[in-house]
C-alpha cells in the first residue's frame, strides 16, 4: 500500500487500515476543510494515535501531580527536569518499547533504549544511566528464553555501545506476558541548569535541520502498531519494526552537544514514534508557527520513497531542530567533523500550517493547530475493580519447612538474583556508578561532585491485578522506599503506564484506580510525576497483561559518602526492623510461589507512615547509625535479611518478637513502610524511631556463616547465595 | 609524564582513562582527534575503550586504519609507551603494535564483571607497580576479548615473559591459556581487556588499577 499514489480516494477501508474511525475521519474532515490526500491521512493517523495522542489517558493523566519546588519541566516536553542544585539538572524519562520487541527482541529492545535516549539528549543532557522494567511470561513458555535472551542482548547492544552505563532495573515473569512482554526503557541525564534546550520553534523563516541517519522505509506506522492488540499474526508485523545502529546515535549524541555548547540552536526534537511527522509539528505547533519541508531535500536511505513513506517512517538515530539564521555553516561543521549527515530541510513560516513539498508541488498541506488540538480525547467508560475478600488464615498456612519456604523464594524466579541479566550490561562505564545493580537503588555520581543520583524502578503488578488504587500506591511507595535506603532524597519520577485495552471498561477502571493511587502516593510523598508515556493495547487474542504501571524515581544524595548500601557489614551488629509488622500474606509472593495460591488483597499502604519511617531511616543512614539498609518488599522480613546476608557474605541470627502473628506470616508478609538496618548502637536507633512514632525492634545480630531465625530456619549463607544465584543462568542455558 | 587519550568515533572509556590519569598525575592528558595524523612529543599514549566504528567489520579493524594509527605507530617505534585498553587492545593487535587477535567471547555474550587476575610480569612501565604473582581484581566489560594466537607465538610470549596479566581461575572469554594482557617485545605497549581505570577508585569498588597509573606516572616522567 505504501508506493500507491498520493491523491486516492479515501475509502472507509482505507481510513480503518489507518486505525481511525468513522467519528475520527469526521473531525479530520471538518479540521481539513476537505478531503485528505494519502500522506495526510497518514499523518492524522499518527499523530492521533493512541501512543501519540494519549487519547484513552490523557484526562486521567491530567490528575496527577506535576509540581514541586525543584521541578524545572514536568510533563509535555521530551523528557522531565528536576533541578539538583549548584546548577546542575537531572533530566530524565521512561518509555515502552512492548509490541516492536515482542516481534523482534533484539532490534526492538535496543531501539527503546535508542529512543529514550535520543529524548534526553536532546533537551541538552549527557545521558549517565539507564535503566529498565521488564516483564516476560512464564519462564517455561517456549517463546521465554528466547525473549530474554534478545531483549537482554539488545539494551545491552545499544546501551554498551553508547558508552552510558545501564545500572539497574527490574524483571518479572507471570504467564500473564506470554503474548505480549513488556519492555521499558528509562534513561537519565545531566545537564546545567542554563543549558536545557526546547522544542518550541521560533523565528518565522528560521532553518529546519535535519541531523543523524537517513530515512528509510522501516518503522512505517510503528505508532500505529504500539496502538492495536496483537493476534497470531503480529510476527508478520516485523518489517514495522526499526533496526538501530547505536554507533550513528553515538556521534549524533556527541556533534549534539558540541553543537549545544554553541548558540546555534532554537529549539530541537528528537524524532521517535511517527518519525518526521511527529518531530515536525510538535515543534510547530509548540512555537505557534508554520512549517514547511521539502522532502526532495531530506536525506533517503532509498531511492523512490513517497511522501507518505518519508513522513512515516520511523528510522531511527535522526533529530529535527530549528538554527537561528546565519548559524547553519558552524553546525554544518561541527556534523561533518562527526561524520554526522546535515541538511537544511525547511524552514518556519507565519501561516500556521504544515506544508510539505516534493518535487516542487505541495504534496500535503494541513493546520497545525487542529492537527493536536482537535486529536481525539475519551473519557473511556470504566469499572472500578471489584475489591478481594480478606484472605483467612486458614487460606495461607505454615509451609512444612520455613527454610525450604525461604529457599524457594530467593531462588523462585521473581526472586532470583538478575546477574545474568546485568553483566550484559555495561554498568561500569563512565566511572560514575557507585551503587551497582542488585541494590535498592543504583547510585551515580554527578560527575566531578560529591552528589549522586539514586534510581530505581517498580511496581508490583500482581497488587495492581488485585487492587489498582492500592497497586498504584505501592509502585510509587515501593520506589520512594529503595531511594531512601540508600540514604538519598527522592525528588520525581518518570511513568510508563502499560496497560491493556482500553475500550474495555475493566481494563480502563485498572489503568484509572492506578492514576488514582499513583497520583496519592506522589502527592503525599512529594514525589511529583515530570514526564512518562502510556502503553495500551497489550492484548494477545483478547487476553490482557496484568496492569503494570512502571515507576521510575530519581533522588538525590548530596555528600555520596553518606550513602549506605544492603550488605551486612560486619559480625556483631545489632538488626533492627523498623516499621509496623501486621504479617500481611494476601498477594504475598509466599502464597504465589510456596502454596501456590493468587489470592486476598495486596498490603494497604499508608502514606503518613510510609512518608514518616523513611524519613527518619534516611536520617539514620546519613548520620552513619545505620551501617547497612534494606527495605522490605517481595518476600517480607525473610528475603530481606537473606539478601542482606548474601550481599554481605556474613550470617545471622534472629528471634521473633512474642506477637500474635504466626511466624512464617511474620517472616513472608509484605506490610509495607518497612526497612532493616543494622547497627552498633541500637538504643539509639530505637529512641529515635520511638520520639518519631516508628516501632523499632531489635531482631539480633549479624554473625556467623549462617541465616537463623529461632524456631524456625537455620541455612548456611552460602546455600542461599547457591540458589539466589545458581537459578537464572541454569534456566537460560537449557533448552 | 606528556601523555594522550586518542578519541575514535565510539570511543567510550575516553573520559574514564583521562579521569585516572588526571588523577595519578595532576596532569590532564591531551585529547587527540583521530583524524589527526601527527602526535606532539608525548610518554604515553593511550589507545581507550569502546566501539570504534562501532565495531563493525571486525573490532578495532577500522580504527586501525585512522590517520593518527600511522603516527602511533611511529611512536612506538620510538620506543614511545602506548597503553591500550579493551577495545585499544584490539586496536593494537589489528595495527601489528601487538601479535594475536581477540575473538568473540566464548559464552557468545558481553560480559561486564570484576574478574581475578594475576600479574605476571612486574618489569614494565605499566606494572612495575605490582608484586610478581600478585593477585588482583580488575573489571572487564566487552564481547570480543577472547585472545587467540598460534600456538608458537604464545610459546614465545610466554617464554619471553612477556604476558603480563592472566586471569586467575576466572576467565571471562575463553582467552588462550587465560591471557588478560601482553607486552610488547620492548615491553612498551600493553595491550588488556581488563579496565584498570575503573578500579582505580574506592569508591567505585576497587583500587587494584591504580598502581598501573602511578606506575606509568612513575616510569614515563
Amino acid at each position: 500500500m505504501s508506493t500507491e499514489p498520493n491523491e486516492i480516494e479515501i475509502t472507509p477501508e482505507i481510513v480503518a487500515e489507518h486505525g481511525l474511525t468513522t467519528d475520527e475521519y469526521g473531525r479530520i474532515l471538518n479540521a481539513m476543510g476537505r478531503t485528505p490526500n494519502r500522506t495526510e491521512l497518514g499523518i492524522f493517523s499518527v499523530m492521533w494515535s493512541e501512543h501519540c495522542s494519549y487519547k484513552s489517558s490523557r484526562v486521567w493523566l491530567k490528575t496527577l501531580p506535576t509540581e514541586a519546588p525543584w521541578v524545572i519541566c514536568g510533563p509535555g516536553e521530551n523528557a522531565g527536569i528536576i533541578d539538583i542544585g549548584d546548577g546542575d539538572a537531572a533530566i530524565f524519562k521512561m518509555e515502552s518499547h512492548n509490541h516492536p520487541s515482542f516481534i523482534e527482541p533484539y532490534q526492538g529492545a535496543a531501539t527503546g533504549v535508542g529512543g529514550i535516549m535520543r529524548d534526553v539528549f536532546t533537551m541538552g543532557a549527557r545521558p549517565v544511566a539507564n535503566m529498565n522494567a521488564l516483564r516476560f511470561g512464564s519462564p517455561d513458555h517456549h517463546k521465554t528464553r528466547q525473549l530474554v535472551n534478545g531483549v537482554v542482548a539488545g539494551i545491552g547492544g545499544y546501551g554498551n555501545c553508547m558508552g552510558v552505563p545501564t545500572v539497574g532495573g527490574e524483571v518479572n515473569f507471570d504467564p500473564a506476558y506470554n503474548g505480549n512482554i513488556l519492555v521499558n526503557a528509562m534513561c537519565v541525564g545531566l545537564a546545567k541548569t542554563d543549558r536545557i534546550f526546547y522544542s518550541a520553534a521560533a523565528g518565522i523563516g528560521n532553518p529546519v535541520v535535519y541531523v543523524g541517519a537517513r530515512t528509510g522505509r522501516d518503522g512505517i506506522h510503528g505508532a500505529t502498531l504500539a496502538s492495536a492488540e496483537f493476534d497470531d499474526q503480529s510476527e508478520e508485523k516485523r518489517p514495522t519494526v526499526q533496526v538501530g545502529d547505536p554507533f550513528t546515535e553515538k556521534l549524533l549524541l556527541e556533534a549534539c552537544l558540541e553543537l549545544m555548547a554553541t548558540d546555534a540552536i532554537v529549539a530541537i526534537q528528537d524524532m521517535g514514534a511517527a518519525g518526521l511527522t511527529c518531530s515536525s509539528v510538535e515543534m510547530a505547533d509548540k512555537g505557534g508557527v508554520g512549517l514547511e519541508l521539502d522532502l526532495d531535500k531530506v536525506p533517503q536511505r532509498e531511492t523512490g520513497m513517497s511522501a507518505y513513506e518519508i513522513m512515516l517512517s520511523e528510522s531511527q538515530e535522526r533529530m529535527l531542530m530549528v538554527l537561528e539564521p546565519g548559524r547553519e555553516d558552524l553546525a554544518r561543521q561541527i556534523f561533518a567533523k562527526w561524520g554526522v549527515e546535515f541538511a537544511i530541510v525547511g524552514h518556519l513560516t507565519d501561516t500556521g500550517r504544515f506544508t510539505l513539498k516534493q518535487g516542487g508541488k505541495v504534496v500535503g498541506d494541513i493546520p497545525v493547530r487542529p492537527l493536536v488540538d482537535d486529536a481525539p480525547s475519551y473519557e473511556r467508560p470504566w469499572e472500578p475493580t471489584a475489591p478481594r475478600p480478606a484472605l483467612a488464615a486458614a487460606d495461607a498456612p505454615a509451609p512444612n519447612d520455613m527454610g525450604d519456604a525461604l529457599l524457594q523464594l530467593v531462588g523462585g524466579f521473581d526472586g532470583c538474583s538478575r546477574r545474568w541479566i546485568w553483566e550484559q550490561y555495561d554498568h561500569m562505564v563512565m566511572a560514575d556508578t557507585i551503587a551497582w545493580p542488585g541494590g535498592d537503588a543504583a547510585l551515580v555520581r554527578v560527575h566531578g561532585t560529591k552528589k549522586a543520583l539514586a534510581i530505581s524502578t517498580d511496581v508490583t503488578p500482581r497488587y495492581c491485578f488485585a487492587d489498582p488504587v492500592e497497586g498504584g500506591r505501592q509502585a510509587v511507595a515501593e520506589c520512594w522506599r529503595n531511594i531512601t535506603a540508600v540514604g538519598a532524597t527522592p525528588l520525581a519520577v518518570t511513568d510508563c503506564l502499560n496497560f491493556g485495552n482500553p475500550e474495555r471498561p475493566e481494563i480502563m477502571g485498572q489503568l484509572v484506580g492506578c492514576i488514582e493511587g499513583m497520583g496519592e502516593a506522589c502527592t503525599a510523598l512529594q514525589f511529583p510525576v515530570i514526564s512518562g508515556n502510556v502503553s495500551l493495547y497489550n492484548e494477545t487474542n483478547g487476553v490482557g497483561i496484568l496492569p503494570t504501571p512502571a515507576i521510575g524515581g530519581v533522588g538525590l544524595l548530596k555528600d555520596a559518602d553518606q550513602r549506605t548500601g544492603m550488605a551486612f557489614q560486619a559480625e556483631g551488629e545489632s538488626i533492627v526492623l523498623l516499621g509496623e509488622t501486621r504479617g500481611h500474606l494476601g498477594q504475598s509472593l509466599y502464597l504465589r510461589d510456596v502454596l501456590g495460591r493468587v489470592e486476598g488483597p495486596p498490603p494497604p499502604v499508608d502514606l503518613a507512615r510510609e512518608r514518616r519511617t523513611g524519613d527518619i531511616v534516611r536520617g539514620m543512614i546519613r548520620s552513619k547509625l545505620a551501617t547497612a539498609c534494606h527495605d522490605l518488599s517481595d518476600g517480607g522480613l525473610a528475603v530481606a535479611l537473606a539478601e542482606m546476608a548474601i550481599a554481605g557474605g556474613i550470617g545471622a541470627t534472629i528471634d521473633l518478637p512474642g506477637t500474635d502473628i504466626a511466624p512464617h506470616a511474620f517472616l513472608f508478609g509484605e506490610d509495607q513502610a518497612r526497612y532493616l538496618v543494622t547497627t552498633t548502637q541500637p538504643e539509639v536507633i530505637q529512641s529515635m524511631a520511638e520520639a518519631s512514632g516508628v516501632p523499632a525492634t531489635v531482631l539480633g545480630r549479624t554473625g556467623g556463616t549462617e541465616l537463623t531465625v529461632n524456631k524456625c530456619l537455620t541455612i548456611s549463607v552460602e546455600v542461599l547465595r547457591d540458589r539466589h544465584e545458581r537459578t537464572l543462568p541454569e534456566h537460560m542455558a537449557g533448552s | 609524564m606528556k601523555a594522550a587519550v586518542i578519541v575514535f568515533p565510539g570511543s567510550n572509556c575516553d573520559r574514564d582513562v583521562a579521569v585516572a590519569l588526571h588523577q595519578a598525575s595532576g596532569t590532564a592528558p591531551a585529547m587527540i582527534w583521530h583524524g589527526d595524523s601527527t602526535l606532539p612529543d608525548l610518554d604515553l599514549v593511550v589507545l581507550p575503550g569502546g566501539f570504534s566504528y562501532g565495531d563493525y567489520l571486525r573490532v578495532g579493524a577500522i580504527a586501525a586504519l585512522s590517520p593518527i594509527m600511522q603516527a602511533v605507530r611511529r611512536h612506538a617505534e620510538r620506543g614511545g609507551a602506548v597503553f591500550a585498553v579493551c577495545n585499544g587492545f584490539q586496536m593494537a593487535c589489528e595495527a601489528g603494535l601487538l601479535p594475536g587477535a581477540l575473538m568473540s567471547n566464548a559464552a557468545g555474550k558481553y560480559v561486564c564483571r570484576h574478574v581475578a587476575m594475576r600479574v605476571e610480569n612486574t618489569d614494565s612501565p605499566f606494572t612495575g607497580g605490582y608484586d610478581a604473582g600478585q593477585r588482583i581484581s580488575i573489571p572487564v566489560a566487552h564481547h570480543d576479548g577472547n585472545y587467540f594466537a598460534d600456538d608458537a607465538t604464545l610459546d614465545r610470549l610466554e617464554g619471553e615473559g612477556l604476558v603480563a596479566f592472566r586471569y586467575d581461575n576466572d576467565n571471562p572469554n575463553g582467552s588462550c591459556r587465560d591471557i588478560a594482557g601482553i607486552l610488547s617485545d620492548n615491553r612498551r605497549v600493553l595491550g588488556m581487556m581488563p579496565h584498570p581505570e575503573r578500579a582505580a577508585d574506592a569508591a567505585l569498588g576497587g583500587t587494584d588499577g591504580a598502581a598501573m597509573f602511578t606506575s606509568m606516572v612513575e616510569t614515563l616522567s
